[in-house]
C-alpha cells in the first residue's frame, strides 16, 4: 500500500514560509492533481514530498514509512518515487534506453552495466507501455516534446515507484498533444496500480485528470475533494472563481432562499474554512456558474405560449425571469458564453449550448436554474 | 510555470564551502607571506627603498601603459565584434578564426618578432603598439559572444522613434554588452600591468621589469618584495573597481530583453574600413612577427646552430610542466566552480570574489612570492617541479574557476532532482550526471590553464628547476643576448605548441557556434 499522508507540513525559504500547515492525503492507487495559481507553493509541495526541499516542521509519510518528521529528513534517493518534471530533464549523453535503465540501476553500476540493462526485458516492456520502443536508441535530443515527456514518465516508473510526482509535465506542450498525454498518463498509473501527484496550473487540467484536487493559494489548502466536489461545492469563492467561471451577487439571506439583484433565489449556505455559514437576515454572497442560467429569446417566451408564460410569471420562484439583453458572444463550437445585461444594470455570464445560441443584441429573458451557493462574504 | 523562488539549497554544502575555503587559503597563502615579509621589514631599509625617485616613476609607467593599452583594446576591440557579430560581412567565420589568433601570441614573442624587423624600436610607443594589438581579443570575444546572445529589439524599437544608427545602438545594445566590455577591459588592463616579456624587450621600465631586476641583483630582495606588494595593490585596485562597476551595470539593468531577434547591418560604404581593423589586428599581432620569426628560421646561420636534441628536450620540460599547472588550476578551481554555479548566498558570493582574486596576481609576483614562501617554509621544495606547477596552478585557477561555473551552471539542476529521486545519492549524482555532462567544460578549463602556462614567462624564470628550460626559458635567454637568430626555432615551437589548445578551444567554440546559429 502507498498512500501518501502530509500532516501540518510547513516549509520556507530565506524570504519567509511558502507553505503553512499544509494537510494532503492520497489514498493508494489514486492521481491528485494540486492546482493553484503561479506562486502558491505547489511546486514547493511537491519538491517537499520528493525530498528535494527541506521542511521546517511537519509529517510526510508514503505507505509505512516516514520520511519526513521533526528534523528527520529522509534523502529523495531513499524515498522509492518517480519524479517527472516539466522540461522531462532526459539525460542528454544516454540513449532513450538507457535513461529508462538509469532509473533501474539509480545510476550505480559502469557504463556497460548501464547498456545491458537498457536492453533488458523490463526496459522493453515500459518503451512498450509508453509506444516508445522503437525510438529505443536514440538520442533525446532527437525526441519531440510529448515523446521526451513520455520517455521521462517510462524513467520514473522503471525504479518501481510507491509514488508518481508530475511537475506541470504537460506545460510545455501544445494543447492537443496535452490532452492525449494526461489521459495516457492517467491510465498507465492507474495500469501500474501507482498513486500520483501531479501539480498543474491548468484547472480544467486538474478536474479532467485527477481522482483528487487539491486547490492552492498562497501556500495553504483551500479545498481537497474529488472534481465534482470541488466544482460543485466550492469551499470559498476564490476556489468556485478559480476552478471555473462564476458569477458572484451580493444578497441576503433569507432561510432557505436569498435575496439578491436578480430577484429570490433558492439557496444553500456554505461553511467557509472557519466552519462559519451566513447567518439568516445577514448578508451573503451568492455563487451562480453560468451554466446554472437559462436564456431565451424574449420574443420566443411570451409568443410561443403566452398563456403559459403568464402562468409562470404568477409563480414566484425560479421560472421568474428577468428581461435583459445579449451585450457580446463568445462562440467555442460545441457551446457559447453570452455577455447579459440585465435591465436593471446587472451584468452577468451564460454558457448555453449550441442549440440555445442567441447572436449580439438579441433581448431575452434570463433565469435560475436550481439552488445557487451563499457564502459568508470575505473580508 | 514553476514557483521556484530560489535555487534549492535543501543544506549548507559545507563539504563543498570547506574545500573552496581550503583552495583560496592556498592560492592566497603565498601572497599573503609577501605582505607580511615587506610589513615586517626593517622600518629603516623600507623607508630607504621608497626613498629613491624611480617609485614613482615606475608606477607612473606602469600605470600609463595599463590605461592606454587598455583604452586602445577597447576601441579596437569594440567595432571588431560589432562586425563580427552583427554586420553582413564576407567570411564571417574566417575572420572570427583570425581575431582570435593574438590570444596564442605570447607578448614577448610578438615584442621579439618586430624587433627582430624594427631593432630601433624600443619604449612607451613600442610596448603600447604590441601589448595592445596583442590584447585585442580580450576585448573582441566577450563583446561579440555578448552580441549574439543580445537581441537588437531595442535597438530597432529607438530607430522607430527618431535615434540614429549610434543613437540606437548606445540605448539598445550597449546595455547589454557594457558587462562583457568591462569584463574585457579587466583582463587587458590586468595583462598590461602583469606582462613583463613584451615591456622588458623594449626597455620600457615598469613595476615589473624593476622587480626582475631588484631579484636578479640579489643584494636587493626588499626592494623586489616592495615592488611587488605594490604591483599587487595596484592590479587588486583594478580587480574589485570592476567588481563594483560590474556590480552597479547588474543592478540597473534588472532583467536583461528576452532573447530576440538580431538585425544584420549592411555595411555598405563602411565595408571597407571595416575588413581593414578585422585585418589589422591580427597582422600587426601575429603575421609580422610570426612571418619575421620564419624568415629567420630559414637562413643558413641559424640552421647551422640548431640543436634538436636541446629543443626537443624543452618541449618535453614545457609539455610536462604546463600539464602540472593545469592539474593543480582545475583541482583549485573545481570546489569554487561547482559552488559558484550551484549555491547562492553572502558566503558564497566572497568564496567565489575571492577565487577572482587571484586574476590580480602578476606572475612575476606569485613567482618572487614562491621563492620567498617556499625558501623560508619548505626549503626541501625550493626550485622543484612541485612549486613550479603550484604557482602556474594559482595563476591560471581564475580562468578555470570561469570554465568550470559556465559548465556546471549550463546543466540543468532538474536533470540532478532526477537523478536524486531515482535513487542515485548525491556523490553518485554528481559524478555520472553532472560531472559527465561538465566533462567538455573542465577539459576545456584544464587546456586553458595548459595554454597560459606554456607562456608564462616570469613565474617560469623565477621557480623552474635549476638546469630544467622551457621553450619560453630558451627564447629568452636568446633574446637576452640578442641572438635573434638562436631564438627563433624556440620562438616558432612555442607558437605551434600553444597554438595546438588555443586552435582546439576556438574549434569547439566555434563549432558550437555553428550548430547554434544552424538551430536559431
Amino acid at each position: 500500500m502507498s498512500r501518501l499522508e502530509v500532516r501540518d507540513l510547513t516549509v520556507g525559504y530565506e524570504g519567509g514560509p511558502v507553505l503553512h500547515a499544509v494537510d494532503v492525503e492520497v489514498p493508494h492507487g489514486e492521481l491528485l492533481a494540486i492546482v493553484g495559481p503561479s506562486g502558491c507553493g505547489k511546486t514547493t509541495l511537491l519538491r517537499t514530498i520528493a525530498g528535494l526541499l527541506r521542511a521546517q516542521s511537519g509529517e510526510i509519510r508514503i505507505g509505512h514509512r516516514m520520511v519526513t518528521t521533526h528534523g528527520i529528513h529522509l534523502a529523495p534517493e531513499k524515498r522509492r518515487i518517480g519524479w517527472v518534471p516539466q522540461d522531462a530533464a532526459l539525460f542528454p549523453h544516454l540513449t532513450v534506453a538507457e535513461n529508462v535503465a538509469f532509473g533501474m540501476l539509480a545510476g550505480r553500476g559502469s557504463s556497460r552495466a548501464a547498456r545491458r540493462a537498457a536492453k533488458s526485458d523490463e526496459v522493453r516492456r515500459l518503451l512498450d507501455l509508453v509506444d516508445l520502443a522503437p525510438l529505443a536508441a536514440r538520442a533525446p535530443g532527437q525526441l519531440s516534446g510529448g515523446q521526451a515527456q513520455r520517455v521521462a514518465l517510462a524513467r520514473a516508473l522503471a525504479a518501481g515507484p510507491e509514488l508518481v510526482l508530475l511537475d506541470e509535465p504537460f506545460g510545455a506542450l501544445d494543447p492537443m498533444l496535452r490532452a492525449d498525454l494526461r489521459t495516457a498518463v492517467r491510465e498507465l498509473l492507474r495500469a501500474e496500480g501507482v498513486t500520483g501527484i501531479l501539480v498543474t496550473h491548468d484547472q480544467a487540467e486538474a478536474l479532467s485528470v485527477a481522482d483528487r484536487v487539491a486547490v492552492m493559494r498562497r501556500g495553504e489548502v483551500l479545498q481537497l475533494g474529488t472534481p465534482e466536489e470541488v466544482y460543485r461545492t466550492p469551499a470559498t469563492p476564490w476556489v468556485a472563481g478559480f476552478v471555473g467561471d462564476a458569477v458572484f451577487l451580493p444578497g441576503v439571506l433569507h432561510g432557505d432562499e436569498v435575496a439578491t439583484s436578480i430577484g429570490r433565489l433558492r439557496a444553500v449556505p456554505v461553511a467557509d474554512a472557519a466552519g462559519l455559514v451566513p447567518e439568516d437576515g445577514a448578508d451573503a454572497t451568492v455563487l451562480v456558474r453560468p451554466e446554472e442560467l437559462r436564456v431565451v429569446r424574449a420574443d420566443a417566451a411570451s409568443a410561443a405560449d403566452p398563456a403559459r408564460a403568464r402562468a409562470a410569471d404568477a409563480l414566484d420562484g425560479d421560472a421568474e425571469g428577468l428581461d435583459g439583453v445579449v451585450t457580446d458572444v463568445e462562440y467555442t463550437g460545441h457551446d457559447a458564453m453570452l455577455a447579459l445585461a440585465l435591465a436593471d444594470g446587472v451584468r452577468l455570464r451564460a454558457r448555453v449550448t449550441a442549440s440555445e445560441f442567441v447572436p449580439r443584441g438579441t433581448e431575452v429573458r434570463v433565469s435560475v436554474v436550481g439552488p445557487v451557493l451563499a457564502y459568508r462574504p470575505e473580508r | 510555470m514553476t514557483d521556484r523562488v530560489a535555487t534549492p539549497s535543501p543544506r549548507r554544502p559545507w563539504g563543498l564551502i570547506a574545500a573552496s575555503l581550503v583552495a583560496v587559503a592556498l592560492a592566497a597563502i603565498p601572497v599573503i607571506h609577501l605582505v607580511v615579509r615587506v610589513a615586517s621589514a626593517d622600518p629603516a631599509e623600507l623607508a630607504a627603498v621608497f626613498d629613491r625617485p624611480r617609485i614613482p616613476l615606475l608606477v607612473g609607467n606602469s600605470v600609463l601603459l595599463a590605461a592606454s593599452v587598455t583604452l586602445t583594446a577597447v576601441a579596437l576591440g569594440v567595432p571588431s565584434a560589432f562586425l563580427l557579430a552583427r554586420a553582413r560581412v564576407r567570411w564571417r567565420g574566417a575572420w572570427a578564426v583570425l581575431a582570435a589568433l593574438p590570444l596564442a601570441m605570447p607578448s614577448y614573442l610578438a615584442a621579439y618578432g618586430w624587433l627582430a624587423w624594427q631593432p630601433s624600436m624600443k619604449g612607451f610607443w613600442a610596448a603600447w603598439l604590441v601589448l595592445s594589438f596583442v590584447s585585442v581579443p580580450y576585448v573582441t570575444l566577450p563583446v561579440a559572444a555578448a552580441m549574439r546572445i543580445g537581441s537588437t529589439g531595442l535597438d530597432d524599437v529607438a530607430r522607430t522613434l527618431g535615434r540614429g544608427p549610434f543613437g540606437s545602438f548606445m540605448l539598445g545594445t550597449w546595455p547589454q554588452i557594457r558587462p562583457a566590455v568591462l569584463a574585457g577591459a579587466l583582463l587587458v588592463c590586468l595583462y598590461t600591468l602583469s606582462d613583463f616579456g613584451g615591456v622588458a624587450l623594449f626597455r620600457f621600465p615598469v613595476l615589473t621589469t624593476a622587480i626582475q631586476q631588484a631579484y636578479s641583483a640579489s643584494f636587493s630582495r626588499d626592494e623586489a618584495a616592495v615592488l611587488a606588494v605594490l604591483l599587487v595593490g595596484l592590479a587588486l585596485l583594478v580587480v574589485i573597481g570592476e567588481q563594483v562597476a560590474r556590480g552597479r551595470a547588474a543592478r540597473r539593468i534588472q532583467a536583461a530583453p528576452a532573447a530576440g531577434r538580431r538585425r544584420m547591418t549592411r555595411l555598405g560604404p563602411w565595408t571597407a574600413p571595416g575588413i581593414l581593423l578585422l585585418a589589422l589586428v591580427p597582422v600587426v599581432a601575429v603575421v609580422v612577427p610570426v612571418s619575421v620569426l620564419l624568415g629567420r628560421v630559414l637562413t643558413a646561420e641559424t640552421l647551422q646552430a640548431f640543436d634538436g636534441a636541446n629543443l626537443a628536450r624543452a618541449i618535453g620540460n614545457t609539455v610536462l610542466l604546463s600539464a602540472g599547472g593545469a592539474i593543480v588550476a582545475v583541482a583549485l578551481a573545481l570546489p569554487i566552480g561547482v559552488l559558484a554555479a550551484r549555491h547562492r548566498g553572502r558566503l558564497v558570493r566572497g568564496i567565489e570574489s575571492a577565487g577572482y582574486l587571484a586574476l590580480g596576481l602578476p606572475g612575476i609576483v606569485v613567482g618572487l612570492s614562491l621563492v620567498f614562501f617556499s625558501l623560508s617554509v619548505v626549503p626541501a621544495l625550493y626550485q622543484t617541479a612541485l612549486v613550479l606547477a603550484f604557482g602556474y596552478g594559482i595563476l591560471f585557477m581564475p580562468k578555470a574557476i570561469g570554465s568550470i561555473r559556465a559548465a556546471t551552471g549550463q546543466v540543468p539542476t532538474s536533470l540532478e532532482d532526477v537523478s536524486r529521486t531515482l535513487g542515485a545519492s548525491r556523490a553518485r549524482t554528481w559524478w555520472s550526471v553532472t560531472a559527465r555532462l561538465a566533462r567538455p567544460g573542465i577539459f576545456a578549463a584544464a587546456l586553458l590553464a595548459a595554454v597560459s602556462a606554456m607562456k608564462e614567462l616570469p613565474a617560469t624564470l623565477m621557480l623552474r628547476p635549476t638546469g630544467t628550460d622551457t621553450l619560453a626559458v630558451e627564447l629568452w635567454q636568446r633574446t637576452d643576448i640578442s641572438a635573434y637568430g638562436a631564438a627563433a626555432p624556440y620562438a616558432v615551437a612555442l607558437l605551434l605548441v600553444a597554438a595546438v589548445p588555443a586552435f582546439l578551444l576556438s574549434d569547439a567554440r566555434a563549432g558550437r557556434e555553428a550548430t547554434r546559429e544552424a538551430i536559431a
